[in-house]
């Protein structure tokens, strides 16, 4: 019987939408609609009138969707889930997750826990695999002003690239910084005088 | 001496200043404090990551620890008021197309503004406000309460979207904290007609706030938290530190806008209209004098009041409001402390000197644009 809840996902990024549809539609639940922009927010909200609307804590439009959830007739009963603060474990979970949940309708408490343990799962998830993405990412980057840097020391002390890469390693220990950290500084200055 | 790490929160608004010149001056340091700032991508984020303690303490609008006090607004939670952390700095401004529909109207006239919108034909106009529960939200719905059979339809909108709100015709007007109703108008898409103070001249807008139960169990961290605030908040209202205070809040990661958008806020210069002379605006956003830090409890029985509470609730509010701790934490700093800790709001026509501990004190006006006053006592009695 658990088919019957609708829930709302509201998420600017078409491919998080589609994680946490398939995580969903996966556990049971079908009648699950997506929406992206704030202009249609409000209008979903009344259209759909759905039972649960999940949002990701650091999503801006919270603020919105809460106005909207204590402002409009249709759902005079919208609660913030994170209310409910006889499940600390659950608000926890949600909260480091990254997941707010505002429950439209006075639903109860033992079926809205499925539908947001999946969906806690799934943010878990994907917040793990974008810091992993940005960290591979910053990796790249650093790279390549490493590589740039290192360029420069050759050229101008006449080095090869091990004893270039030695001489910032040995100047970045000296003043307690980073490689990346002379680097950067390096790369500046050459812009700068170039 | 060792540090205590401090986790406060706070949204990227010109007036979460005194949080970071708290840190950024070492006022916090000199307390024992490493006062480490959370940037929250919006208010309910905020509130709820106090809430649930996983902030120690957050700038939060005036009206939140009043309306979780009273049980609205999604998250019940004893929230208390340590002092507050600015007075006004907030603004009104209209579409370009709004602007050219109702013709000239001098800033800062709120009551012509209001004749003007009144005037409007066709649908309610949707005005952006940044949160439910905010000064703004209440200095709005205030104002037009006044004029009987006006209708207006209030929209939520993050600040850093309301330019694109006002653009895209999503909203026809806002009222919003600066640097966004000047990034509005650097972006030539809307007119500021008037600022917050000319529908009251006093609004706690920013307030200091932590959980009740925190500050009974950390006595002395809640202490040397506002003694840091109070002397960043005393720092920020001299004259001269106004460049260097600019220019700290430019170049720091908390505020991520240039530096001549947070300048009219802090120097009370708006440019109301693209390429416009500033207007030169008394009292725009104060953060120490006049004893804009003191959580006045008659302020927060009027928030309560605005928020359609009953006796009952005007008390609750009353007690988040914590004067009590203001002046037994405070005292030791030298703060001149007002003889009462209500006062009738609006009462104020001019600056006015009342009785302190020290005597010194002179409170500036806090009329409202309308005259009436509020004396909240009769309750309390």
């Amino acid at each position: 019987m658990k088919k019957d809840l609708r829930i709302l996902v509201v998420e600017p990024n078409p491919e998080r939408v589609r994680e946490i549809f398939d995580a969903l539609h996966k556990a049971g639940w079908s009648d699950v609609r997506a929406v992206a922009q704030i202009s249609a927010l409000e209008r979903t909200v009344r259209d759909f009138a759905p039972d649960i609307v999940l949002i990701d804590l650091t999503n801006p439009d919270r603020d919105m969707l809460e106005h909207i959830s204590h402002a409009t007739e249709a759902s005079k009963r919208a609660v913030a889930l994170f209310v409910d603060q006889t499940d600390e474990d659950l608000t926890q979970a949600a909260l480091t997750a990254g997941v707010s949940a505002y429950v439209v309708d006075g639903l109860k408490m033992d079926r809205i826990k499925p539908v947001l343990q999946t969906a806690i799962a799934r943010f878990r998830m994907m917040r793990q695999m974008h810091s992993e993405l940005d960290a591979a990412k910053q990796a790249l980057e650093d790279r390549k002003t490493i590589d740039r840097a290192k360029g420069i020391v050759m050229r101008q002390r006449n080095l090869s690239e091990d004893d270039a890469y030695n001489l910032m390693r040995k100047t970045a220990m000296g003043q307690n910084r980073k490689v990346i950290d002379v680097a950067n500084a390096l790369v500046t200055a050459a812009d700068l005088l170039s | 001496m060792s540090q205590t790490t401090l986790n406060c929160g706070y949204v990227p608004l010109v007036d979460c200043a005194p949080l970071v010149i708290a840190k950024e001056l070492s006022f916090a340091s000199e307390e024992g404090l490493a006062l480490n700032l959370v940037r929250q991508p919006s208010w309910s984020a905020l509130r709820d990551m106090l809430a649930l303690g996983h902030l120690d303490a957050a700038q939060m609008l005036s009206p939140m620890p009043v309306a979780m006090s009273i049980g609205l607004g999604g998250l019940p939670a004893k929230v208390d008021t340590l002092m507050v952390l600015s007075v006004n700095g907030t603004v009104f401004g209209v579409s370009n197309r709004l602007a050219a529909d109702i013709g000239h109207v001098p800033f800062g006239d709120a009551h012509a503004m209001l004749e003007a919108l009144s005037l409007q034909k066709g649908k309610p106009l949707r005005i952006g406000v940044p949160f439910h529960y905010s000064m703004h939200r209440l200095l709005l719905s205030y104002w037009i309460s006044t004029v009987p059979g006006l209708t207006i339809e209030e929209v939520t909108v993050p600040p850093p979207r309301m330019a694109d709100a006002i653009a895209d015709g999503f909203v026809d007007a806002f009222w919003v904290g600066e640097p966004w109703g000047s990034v509005a108008v650097q972006q030539n898409v809307a007119q500021l007609m008037m600022s917050g103070r000319d529908v009251w001249q006093f609004a706690p807008e920013k307030v200091l706030a932590v959980r009740h139960d925190w500050v009974e169990a950390n006595a002395d961290i809640g202490r040397r938290l506002m003694r840091a605030v109070y002397q960043a908040s005393a720092w920020l209202d001299e004259a001269q530190n106004k460049p260097l205070a600019v220019e700290i809040l430019g170049r720091s990661e908390h505020l991520s806008v240039s530096p001549d958008l947070i300048d009219p806020a802090l120097t009370g210069r708006i440019v109301p209209k693209l390429n416009a002379h500033p207007e030169k605006i008394e009292r725009f956003l104060r953060f120490h004098k006049h004893a804009a830090t003191f959580p006045w409890r008659s302020q927060a029985a009027w928030i309560a009041s605005q928020l359609g509470a009953d006796a009952g609730g005007i008390q609750k509010a009353k007690k988040c409001f914590r004067s009590d701790l203001y002046r037994q934490n405070l005292t030791g700093l030298g703060a001149d402390m007002p003889g009462a800790s209500e006062k009738e709001e609006g009462a104020l026509q001019f600056e006015t000197a009342v009785a302190s501990t020290r005597g010194h004190m002179i409170l500036a006006p806090d009329a409202f644009f309308d005259g009436r006053t509020f004396d909240f006592t009769d309750a309390f009695r």
